[in-house]
């Protein structure tokens, strides 16, 4: 999974699997509308770094029997070019199996993981499987990460780094935490890996204002409500691109990008 | 044959294969923080003064080991009941909530925050933080702040802010999901006061020692009535008061015995799982989600069990039978009329097992020690509205 060579700043929408009958279309849309990536929500039954509204969707998405099996079946739809990362709990991989965990989410197409239950004194047997099934294990980093273990999760994450811009659950907030861009540059500062910033990042300023120090941006809450207000995936392919254009506008995209475009 | 057992973790909370530490990055250094100033506080004997006095002068301890005489003669075997009800706020919560919030106002933190789901923890929690001076927050289910009204009146009376739950199970198992997600938020000043040997290292190891206590406890005034207890019976829903009283009897012959609710089976009919920060038995269905546990007693409605519980069944130095909602409500009818004693819901799982299984299980002759941990006045509504002729 190669993000950076992209060329311009990255916005990874994230959206919960299962959560509606049309879930893949939310995807597409987001694609279509400049996503670099898509996270993909595998619903667990006990989010603990999820606020309100993805724990809504959660519950919607287990209610019509979603699965990690049947997340994989969806998906096989899936007609974007750009990577999906699964973002899940450790235990729905533990209670697979990592490998047959690792090889399931690579038959579907997934191109990485985030468990954020996963902190790296525990992760170690998960970043073998994953690597051994050519999957990155997206590691995450928090404002209140000290630096010497700052270093040792930029030097084992790969893909990106998950810099969380604020200590809380994913959910929207007003304004955009100072935590954020500081998380951005203490990654930035120790790794080549692209430093994506999310948790906070609610509004297309917050993605603008961090363009400046992030390689980019995660947008969870903000897309999970829209799909839970409407079925509409023209609602998602709005956000996503005014997301786009804010990150775009803050930071012109290289002339490779265009090029490559 | 004696089974070394109950002793320290590994360094990063492992009990043989169960435990850890399976928390999002923003509070493994908060669990750091902790376990180190456990552990200094522990080894320090200032602490460890103040810890006992604080149980002696304020909490009531010691508390008393009873003799049963009329259901020691009714069963066949010899009945003794360690008393954790007779605790200032009616249980054993006091004894860990007590060591927390001295730990707490020695790492200068103001804010106390805590999961219930009786709200016998929540009770104990608002009470410390009252009495040290702690502003204090307890998440607690809306099922739960139904079943336990008097408790959640208790806790505000206290001083304390009571947030309802209302995600999932909207039991202790979403409480708990809840004060993680608070504790987060407010890691910064905030002190997360969980009430059972679950969570995270290093609070199975912590709670477990702040608890000890209660087996240390028992096991000297066995010794000075010249009983030696065969069986040493507890229930288990996290499993803080069964890890309590048996650590005073880990090294003893004594079968160690902790009942679960029939609904909340962790060990007979869960399968390793994380959730809530370690690794143990955890009720689940086939694709790995959490599967709701149901008991009449909140304390008890819980799909996991602590993890060196788990470890302790996996080893055979521990048994895990379960008994049911009916044979619970026998048993408070039978405690109050036989002895006097009006236990808890959850306490009377550890007797109703002890009603079945004396002189089955539990030869006769036996010496059997009970663990009462806590009295039966929040329960009841619940148990008037179960037990015929109880008026």
């Amino acid at each position: 999974m190669n993000l950076r060579s992209r060329g311009r700043k990255l916005l990874v929408p994230y959206v919960t699997a299962g959560v509606s009958d049309n879930w893949l279309d939310h995807v597409h849309a987001a694609v279509d509308a400049g996503a670099d990536a898509v996270e993909i929500g595998i619903p667990f039954s006990d989010p603990v770094i999820d606020g309100p509204v993805i724990q809504a969707a959660s519950v919607r998405a287990l209610e019509r029997g979603t699965t990690p099996s049947t997340v994989a079946r969806d998906l096989a739809r899936y007609r974007g070019d750009v990577p999906l990362i699964a973002m899940t709990y450790y235990n729905l991989a533990h209670n697979l199996g990592l490998a047959e965990f690792a090889d399931l989410l690579v038959s579907a197409g997934i191109a990485g993981t985030i468990l954020p239950d996963l902190p790296i004194e525990e992760s170690a047997p998960w970043e073998r499987a994953a690597a051994d099934a050519g999957l990155a294990a997206v590691l995450l980093a928090a404002p209140t990460t000290p630096d010497d273990r700052l270093a040792e999760i930029c030097r084992r994450s790969r893909g990106f780094v998950y810099g969380m811009g604020l200590l809380g659950v994913t959910g929207e907030r007003p304004d955009l935490a100072t935590s954020a861009r500081t998380m951005a540059r203490r990654i930035t500062a120790v790794t080549d890996l692209p430093a994506l910033i999310g948790v906070g990042v609610s509004k297309p300023e917050h993605a603008a204002t961090l363009a400046t120090d992030a390689d980019g941006v995660i947008v969870g809450t903000p897309v999970v409500r829209r799909i839970l207000e409407s079925d509409d995936a023209d609602q998602v392919a709005t956000l996503v691109a005014q997301f786009r254009t804010a990150l775009d506008t803050a930071a012109p995209p290289t002339r490779a990008f265009a090029a490559a475009g | 044959m004696r089974v070394a057992a109950m002793g320290a973790p590994t360094e990063q909370g492992w009990f043989g294969r169960f435990g850890g530490r399976f928390v999002p990055e923003p509070i493994v250094p908060a669990c750091l923080e902790l376990a180190a100033a456990f552990a200094d506080a522990w080894a320090d004997p200032a602490f460890r003064v103040e810890f006992d006095e604080v149980l002696r002068q304020y909490t009531g301890r010691p508390s008393p080991v009873t003799e049963c005489r009329r259901l020691s003669a009714d069963l066949g075997v010899r009945v003794l009941v360690k008393r954790e009800d007779l605790n200032h706020t009616g249980s054993h919560k006091i004894n860990n909530v007590v060591g927390q919030a001295l730990l707490a106002r020695r790492m200068g933190k103001r804010r106390f925050l805590a999961e219930t789901g009786a709200g016998q923890h929540g009770v104990a929690a608002a009470t410390a933080a009252a009495l040290f001076g702690l502003d204090c927050v307890v998440f607690m289910g809306e099922v739960d702040m139904a079943r336990q009204r008097l408790n959640v009146g208790r806790m505000e009376l206290l001083g304390a802010e009571v947030r309802p739950v209302t995600s999932g199970s909207r039991t202790l198992k979403d409480a708990l999901n809840d004060a993680l997600r608070e504790w987060v938020a407010t890691v910064e000043d905030t002190y997360y006061c969980l009430g059972t040997v679950a969570g995270p290292h290093p609070y199975p190891l912590m709670v477990r020692e702040f608890q000890r206590v209660i087996g240390d406890e028992a096991h000297a005034q066995c010794q000075a009535i010249d009983a030696t207890p065969t069986h040493v019976v507890a229930c288990v829903g996290g499993g803080s008061n069964a890890a309590g009283i048996f650590a005073g009897f880990a090294d003893t012959d004594a079968a160690l015995i902790g009942v679960e609710a029939a609904g909340g089976a962790s060990v007979s009919e869960g399968r390793p799982g994380v959730v809530h920060g370690s690794r143990s038995l955890l009720l689940q269905d086939d694709a790995g989600q959490v599967v709701e546990a149901y008991s009449i007693s909140a304390g008890l409605d819980y799909p996991g069990i602590g993890p060196e519980h788990a470890h302790l069944a996996e080893i055979g130095r521990a048994t895990y039978p379960t008994v049911t909602d009916a044979e619970v409500i026998t048993a408070v009818r039978v405690l109050s009329r036989s002895e006097g004693l009006i236990p808890a819901l959850e306490s009377a799982h550890a007797f109703a097992y002890v009603l079945r299984e004396a002189g089955r299980e539990i030869p006769p002759g036996s010496t059997v020690l009970v663990n009462m941990s806590g009295r039966g006045d929040k329960d009841m509504d619940q148990i008037l509205e179960r037990v015929d002729g109880a008026r």
